[in-house]
């Protein structure tokens, strides 16, 4: 069998892992357009701030790939033939495939805006964006951020690592409306104000100017503010790469789409990852998943159902986890933003304001917890994903909760206060911290 | 994928940051100024002054770098500056360190008048704090120690700005910065003091290999009580004590805790972590050469007894002759000019990574005989080699935590740094029950490929 997967990020990767392991026979080609090997696009940031280099990021060594008969391809694929089964590559090869894997990712999201093709405008996802963000904030002294989210938080952090003042637009009246509940993205906003990052909410960006040279000279807000600035970055989400899926006429929509085992509307033609959307998402899950986490477990269950074994993507329980500025963030299982029916929560947030956990449960007995959201603290998620399968009753997870801290030695223990505060706000469910922090817990 | 298009300029250094910087040039010239001094008096405090400048110079630098900015990791710009990344800078540092090294070593002997060679105007400047601690004049490796101890002390302060954001971090440097000034400078000076044989309480046999040859235990015995609790305290440490902590806590307490070459690396060294060779090929040589080190030592160790017991001319000499070389090509050679010298362009656990016998006996203890591992939580790993990047020993550790798989590994010293520098809070190191100690998470599929052979 030859494999043949477009795409050689995290998703890719991981079916042509799985694959190997699966089909020790089988003939593997990872072909990629931007780099010759696998890199950790999570990572981008930090060879920005120059905490590492480049071949730091490389999940793999070199050797790697020769050892595991994984055959690499730097090139693009410009024309594919599905009847056929055939992939042109602008190296002047064809591939022929026995199976196809499109796993070519996302690309940023444009707005639209006027003077947003002037030089000093991008946004982050790939090695070119990071080369022209390396070049064009050579000596400057701001930059302006578009976007809430967490490529936003990131733009502003490497920014703010080269002394140069990022000022951040966001749309709604907090950061990460759409994910955070406000008092979760107040203490990101304290982060903002602690580097002194100036954050502009309910502000969007209405133009970019330019000068005379063609670059970018300032931006205008809705909220008519003009802002003087040398470079833009544009962080308002990104979109699927669907421009091989199109010329080779398989179905798509916003992503390339897919069913269940990850099959797209071509025989032998798979997708999965950022590039990928589900035609029928689970109950409560989104049909285009963009992240780190979700395409390893795409790629790797799209290689069992090309395997022979077919098997049907089930993302489990919801994780995610990212850092703003100095603030670790977790999340497991159901954590929604706002209000929900039949869903109650518990928030508790250290005085210093650089720790808060948030646990959500049903309203209705026996309380069986939902989710988590952990600030400035550790959870370990095989415990926090078990209390969220069986539905354990909050109750009892607030009396365990030693067993869910993952934090380093000698850090403060919260547990105490975290139990005190819930019988505070819930004393109809009154709860006698029973387990410290430990691995005897996790195991005894 | 070549790093230099994507390096961005340095951002300057505020007014202040150089200025603090200049003291210590300033510092570093003014010991030059001792060095070249005849005049005993002017000698003294021109070295006193060198002292001052080059330690105020370094703890206000380490506060305007590091105490200003909010409490976090901080490792802006570590490969982008010459100094952490291999440039003109580290070689010369490093040329400059070695360059030390070598006169300390070889050069700097009493002549027999009380002249220390290049250094001896450095040694004598230090007569009179020697004598107040130990009540003899200062020889080169008084000074030594001292140069020693202080790198600990400065940048152990400037370590405990740095990571002041991590509670193991600040009590580990704590710890390193205690053990060195108290029981490897002031103890020992002490000791000498009351005329008592000067002894390191915190170096094991076989690291302090000599600690458990016949020569030093017969000596030590001759010396009365203390000296037959000497003896009885290295024996029970290296052959007692560290099976049974290395069990508990894994060998962390004391490479990274306790001993004073881990010290230097923990916090004068701190600056070069990130210049560990990661890759298997560097690994294949540390598994080469660490353990025959281990190995020859534990012989000579034994040639030696049984010369002693048997009273073999042949063994005798055989042992004598190999304690010798191995004193000079790895007491030396390998842990002094080697394992500091090329701080800045190998990174600062050189020697504890591919040559210290005693890492290597608590590494085969950490391996198979120990309640410690790093736990990696679940699948919350994104590959982004924070954690390899820190890790002073070259452990790839996001080969293990992107597999979901806990790290256990003979070289871990338990620095922490993987766990503080993880921006996903992946990593966290623990002690626990040795069942399931290498169980990975099930929340990810860790491939079966062979990565690390
Ligand atoms: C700056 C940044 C930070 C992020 N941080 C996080 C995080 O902290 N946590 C998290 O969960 N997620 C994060 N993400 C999202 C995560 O990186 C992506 O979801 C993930 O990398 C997608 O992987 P993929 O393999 O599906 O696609 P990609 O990684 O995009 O790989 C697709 C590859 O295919 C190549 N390709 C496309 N078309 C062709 C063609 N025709 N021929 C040849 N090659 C082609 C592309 O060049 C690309 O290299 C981040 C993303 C960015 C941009
Ligand atoms: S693995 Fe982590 S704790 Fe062990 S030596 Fe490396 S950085 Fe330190
Ligand atoms: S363990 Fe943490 S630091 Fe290491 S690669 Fe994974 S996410 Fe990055």
């Amino acid at each position: 069998m030859h494999l043949v997967i477009i795409g050689n990020g995290i998703t890719g990767v991981s079916c042509a892992l799985a694959v190997r392991r699966l089909r020790p026979g089988a003939r593997i080609t990872l072909v990629s357009a931007e780099s010759a090997h696998h890199y950790s696009r999570t990572a981008l940031m930090y060879v920005y701030m120059g905490h590492m280099r480049l071949s730091d990021i490389k999940p793999y060594e070199d050797w790697f790939w020769d050892e595991n008969r994984l055959g690499l391809v730097y090139a693009t694929a410009t024309a594919l033939n599905t009847a056929e089964q055939l992939v042109v590559l602008n190296n002047g090869t064809t591939l022929r495939y026995d199976a196809l894997l499109l796993a070519t990712g996302s690309e940023s999201k444009l707005g639209g805006w006027p003077g947003q093709h002037l030089a000093g405008v991008q946004g982050l996802y790939g090695l070119p964006d990071l080369e022209a963000m390396a070049r064009d904030t050579h000596g400057i002294s701001r930059g302006v951020v578009v976007g809430g989210g967490l490529i936003g938080v990131e733009l502003a952090e490497m920014l703010h690592s080269r002394g140069i003042e990022p000022v951040v637009l966001v749309r709604e009246a907090r950061y990460w409306a759409s994910v955070l509940p406000p008092e979760e993205a107040h203490l990101v906003d304290r982060q903002f104000q602690e580097n002194r990052v100036p954050v502009r909410y309910h502000t969007e960006l209405r133009e970019v100017l330019g000068d005379a040279q063609g670059r970018v000279r300032a931006v205008l807000t809705t909220a008519g503010e003009e802002i003087a600035c040398q470079w833009v970055g544009l962080a308002i989400g990104v979109t699927p790469n669907l421009s091989l899926a199109r010329m080779g006429g398989i179905d798509t929509d916003r992503g390339i789409l897919v069913d269940e085992l990850l099959r797209t509307s071509a025989a032998q033609v798979y997708a999965a990852g950022d590039c990928a959307q589900h035609r029928q998402p689970a109950a409560g899950e989104v049909p285009i998943e963009q992240l780190w986490y979700t395409g390893r477990l795409q790629g790797e269950t799209v290689a069992h159902t090309i395997c022979g074994q077919p098997t049907r993507y089930r993302r489990g329980i919801w994780f995610n986890s990212a850092k703003f500025f100095n603030l670790e963030y977790q999340t497991y299982g159901r954590a929604p933003a706002g209000p929900v029916a039949g869903m109650d929560h518990f928030y508790w947030e250290h005085p210093s304001g650089r720790a808060a956990l948030r646990v959500y449960f049903q309203a209705a007995p026996p309380h069986a917890v939902a989710g988590f959201n952990a600030l400035g603290l550790r959870l370990r998620q095989d415990v926090c994903q078990q209390w969220i399968r069986n539905h354990t009753p909050v109750a009892a997870v607030m009396a365990e909760l030693g067993a869910a801290n993952f934090d380093p030695e000698f850090f403060p223990q919260h547990e105490q206060a975290l139990v005190a505060a819930f019988n505070r706000q819930f004393p109809q469910q009154p709860v006698v911290l029973k387990r410290r922090k430990g691995l005897r817990a996790l195991f005894g | 994928m070549s790093s230099t298009r994507t390096t961005p300029p340095l951002p300057a250094s505020s007014p202040a940051e150089k200025l603090a910087l200049s003291v210590v040039a300033g510092g570093l010239l003014t010991l030059l100024l001792a060095l070249a001094d005849a005049d005993p008096a002017r000698q003294q405090r021109w070295f006193y002054l060198a002292l001052g400048l080059l330690g105020s110079g370094m703890l206000a630098w380490s506060w305007l770098k590091y105490g200003r900015h909010p409490a976090g990791v901080q490792q802006h710009s570590l490969w982008l500056r010459a100094s952490t990344s291999r440039g003109a800078v580290a070689w010369v540092t490093g040329l400059v360190l070695t360059g030390f090294y070598v006169v300390l070593y070889w050069f700097s002997n009493d002549d027999g008048h009380g002249h220390f060679g290049p250094l001896n105007n450095l040694v004598h400047a230090l007569d009179g704090f020697s004598r107040a601690l130990r009540a003899r004049p200062a020889d080169q490796w008084f000074l030594y120690g001292t140069f020693y101890t202080l790198a600990v002390l400065l940048m152990g302060v400037r370590a405990l700005w740095k990571y002041r954001h991590s509670r193991y971090q600040l009590i580990r440097t704590a710890s390193v910065m205690f053990f060195q000034l108290g029981f490897a400078f002031l103890l020992p000076g002490l000791l000498q003091f009351f005329q008592q044989p000067e002894f390191y309480f915190t170096y094991f046999w076989p690291l302090k290999y000599d600690y458990l040859f016949p020569g030093t235990v017969t000596s030590l015995l001759q010396k009365g009580g203390l000296g037959v609790f000497m003896v009885f305290w290295g024996a029970a440490m290296s052959l007692l004590a560290t099976p049974v902590l290395t069990y508990f806590f894994g060998k962390r307490w004391y490479c990274s805790w306790v001993c004073g070459c881990g010290g230097l690396a923990e916090t004068a060294g701190d600056p070069y972590r990130q210049l560990a060779d990661k890759s298997r090929a560097a690994w294949r040589w540390e598994v080469r050469i660490i353990y025959p080190v281990l190995v020859l030592i534990v012989v000579i160790t034994v040639l030696l007894w049984v010369h002693f017991a048997t009273g073999s001319t042949l063994l005798g000499a055989a042992g004598g002759v190999a304690a010798k070389w191995y004193g000079f090509v790895i007491g030396s050679v390998f842990s002094g000019v080697i394992g500091v010298g090329f701080y800045p362009i190998m990174g600062a656990r050189v020697w504890c990574r591919f040559g210290c016998p005693m890492a290597a006996y608590l590494g085969l203890l950490q391996k198979h005989f120990s309640r410690f591992r790093i736990s990696t939580n679940g699948a919350q790993c994104i590959s982004c080699g924070n954690c390899s990047n820190v890790c002073e020993m070259g452990i790839d550790v996001k080969q293990y935590a992107q597999r979901g798989e806990p790290i256990i590994r003979a070289s871990c010293v338990g620095c922490g740094m993987c766990s503080t520098a993880c921006p996903r809070g992946v990593l966290n190191l623990e002690n626990g029950p040795r069942e399931g100690r290498y169980q990975g998470s099930q929340l990810i599929h860790a491939d079966s490929l062979r990565i690390l052979s």
